[in-house]
């Protein structure tokens, strides 16, 4: 349905379960895809399965230099970087009255910070080609808060904020922000909850169920897509009606 | 070198879709030319791509009129 033919995506935190997914959905439409993350072993499985137009860009976004970098790698090996997909995050959860400053910060720096420089140096070449399209992975948590991450919950209310800023900046250029906000969904992050934890969960989520990485990959891809030029500054949840906002 | 005011001349023209005889010395992009302060920044990066030269933030906030670009431009090249 929607065509990416031509177009070239970063996408950050490919090597996880929601970051994996947008990008084999990117891919799927026609794009190239630009892998980064950490660990470069899921990262080279991921782009030895999708075959040709998938470059690996290992980089670790607590490293500002490497953040720095990274962008223009992107832009080296891809062509250019028309969609960029803040998608990569960390969680040091723990009860704000205990919560360290190194645990609030290192959540900042990899959720929020690393965001706004890989926005702002993808941001010249979109401008000149007069289209681009920026969707940042914020979460549930940061409309609704949740205890025990009041770093994280900071961080994701951060990047909406963030977004509708540059999105006010930058809709003249043909270039959309927006934010998608998954609420529970089956991955890595999300199998550490114990037993109870997810009962707790389920009791709150209308559809009953967690959702999966491919209904966020989803929303990404429209708000990537051609057809998406006319949404900006909007935050798409995602989260079978567990906080409709 | 002598024709960095006729190059400056011409990447503000096509920018910001002025009459070249409106391009003075004097004129100031915003009040003058009816740039915002993207189209500035986006006349920066034009002039860092045509003369090949970096114009730090800093520096590119000086950079108000048609005579500021090319003296600048002039320093820096």
């Amino acid at each position: 349905m929607f065509d990416l033919t031509g177009k070239c995506a970063l996408v950050t935190g490919a090597s996880g379960g929601i970051g994996g997914s947008i990008a084999r959905s990117l891919h799927a439409a026609g794009a190239t895809v630009g892998l980064s993350g950490t660990r470069e072993a899921p990262l080279q499985a991921l782009a030895d399965e999708l075959g040709e137009r998938a470059f690996v860009l290992p980089c670790n976004l607590s490293d500002p230099e490497a953040v720095a970098a990274l962008p223009k790698q992107a832009a080296e090996a891809m062509g250019s970087v028309d969609i960029l997909v803040n998608n990569a995050g960390i969680t040091r959860d723990n009860l704000f009255m205990r919560m360290s400053d190194e645990e609030w910060q290192s959540v900042i720096d990899v959720n929020l910070t690393a965001t706004f420089k890989l926005c702002k140096g993808v941001l010249r070449g979109m401008m000149k080609s007069r289209w681009g399209r920026i969707v940042n992975i914020s979460s549930v948590v940061g409309a609704t808060g949740n205890p025990g991450q009041g770093n994280y919950a900071a961080a994701k209310a951060g990047m909406v904020g963030m977004s509708k800023s540059l999105a006010y900046e930058v809709a003249s250029r043909g270039i959309t922000v927006n934010a998608v906000a998954p609420g529970f969904i089956e991955t890595a992050m999300t199998d550490k909850l114990t037993d109870d934890q997810k009962a707790g969960i389920m009791g709150q989520i209308p559809a009953g169920r967690m959702g999966t990485p491919e209904e966020i990959a989803a929303a990404v891809l429209y708000l990537a897509s051609p057809e998406a030029s006319y949404v900006t500054g909007t935050t798409l949840h995602v989260n079978g009606g567990m906080a409709m906002l | 070198m002598s024709d960095i005011p006729d190059r400056v001349r011409k990447i503000v023209v096509e920018h910001l879709g002025v009459e070249e005889d409106k391009v003075t010395e004097s004129a100031s992009f915003i009040d003058d030319l009816g740039a915002d302060s993207l189209d500035t920044v986006e006349l920066v990066m034009a002039f860092e791509e045509e003369f090949g030269i970096e114009i730090p933030d800093d520096a590119a906030e000086t950079i108000q009129t048609f005579g500021d670009a090319v003296k600048f431009i002039k320093e820096a090249s």
